[in-house]
């Protein structure tokens, strides 16, 4: 036979999987670090509507969210199919709000209550009179700075 | 002495084990950014001003959306196309019509003196009004300022808006104050 064929018995190496467990620890560390646990479970269904105007929000731990839309199928039965308010994990009602603002405004830090944002997280068929409702009830316990939370507008 | 050799510990599958607490983190996770339009809302005022800010009627550029989600802009209906150039007209009005804003001049730093526009948007809608409709209506204003300072910051600074510092972007939010209003909710029509 030639020459060349002698060392190798024609099998190819095993590829070393010692790396793999630094390899995925290093995704994991990645996704741990870049994201943030779901905090709440949602009881209203929210699709949001679309802009090209948004802005990120960026102090994340100053923000309080108002979800409002109508229940998801497994709260129909109990809460009807009319857009509700959600604070934290209740369902609740407009006069609940300025408790909850206060109660937000009681977990910071006193300077920092100025920045303080609310995030309307709507459904896009809600209708608006209860967002105006909302919104007095936002102005009555001064948390003025509001965001109409919205996705950015992908243009093609 | 009796060295023994520790025998090594199989790390094979430790690949499986990182790999579980990927998967975990992927799910119960969200890493959806919060983006919005930022609005501030007026401060509640409990006592009725005496007499309501002086504005002039030509000054005012009405917005009204009404519960079909039609638009209605200074008195005749438009589609929401043209709301975002129309506004821009309204702030600008470069021929200095009768009919739009009124500008002033102002001293503005970085900028000397400049004409600033005294117009103000002032948006209502009715309670049936839809929420994307109105959100998309908030957009097309925005835009039209959004669009009217990154046009001067280009011309004077070279640069977007947004990449501009503190002091030039206080100068032209002087220029272009975001002045939309909204009006106290009323009741149009009923149900």
């Amino acid at each position: 036979m030639s020459k060349f064929r002698k060392k190798g018995k024609g099998r190819t190496p095993g590829i070393s999987t010692a790396s793999l467990p630094d390899i995925v620890f290093m995704l994991l560390f990645f996704f741990m670090v870049s994201t943030t646990m779901r905090e709440v479970e949602l009881k209203v269904k929210v699709s949001m509507p679309e802009a090209t105007e948004v802005k990120k929000i960026e102090k994340k731990s100053l923000v309080s969210y108002i979800y409002i839309g109508p229940p998801t199928s497994g709260y129909q039965a109990k809460y009807g199919t009319e857009p509700r308010i959600q604070l934290n994990d209740r369902m609740s009602g407009l006069r609940d709000i300025d408790q909850y603002i206060t109660s937000e405004r009681e977990q910071r830090d006193e300077n920092e209550i100025p920045y303080m944002t609310t995030s309307l997280k709507v459904d896009r068929t809600v209708q608006m009179g209860i967002i105006t409702d909302i919104k007095q009830e936002l102005r009555k316990s001064d948390a003025l700075k509001i965001n109409y939370s919205s996705r950015k507008k992908v243009d093609l | 002495m009796a060295r023994r050799e520790l025998p090594e510990i199989n790390a094979g599958s430790m690949a499986d084990i990182a790999f579980l607490l990927l998967i975990f983190f992927l799910v119960t996770t969200t890493m959806d950014v919060d983006s919005g339009l930022m609005r501030k809302l007026p401060p509640m005022e409990d006592e009725k001003p005496d007499k309501p800010p002086e504005v002039r009627e030509r000054n005012v550029f009405v917005v009204l959306i009404n519960k079909r989600n039609d638009l209605l802009v200074e008195g005749r209906p438009m589609v929401i196309t043209e709301l975002k150039e129309a506004t821009k007209e309204f702030i600008t009005n470069p021929r200095n019509k009768k009919n739009l804003s009124e500008k002033t001049s102002k001293v503005v730093p970085f900028f000397n003196k400049v004409d600033v526009s005294k117009g103000v948007v002032s948006l209502q809608n009715d309670r049936g009004t839809s929420y994307e409709k109105y959100v998309e209506v908030q957009n097309e204003l925005m835009a039209a300022y959004n669009e009217l300072r990154n046009d001067i910051a280009k011309s004077k600074f070279s640069r977007f808006y947004d990449e501009c510092n503190e002091d030039q972007q206080n100068a032209i939010r002087k220029i272009y104050p975001l002045s939309i209003s909204e009006a106290e909710p009323k009741n149009y029509g009923g149900k």
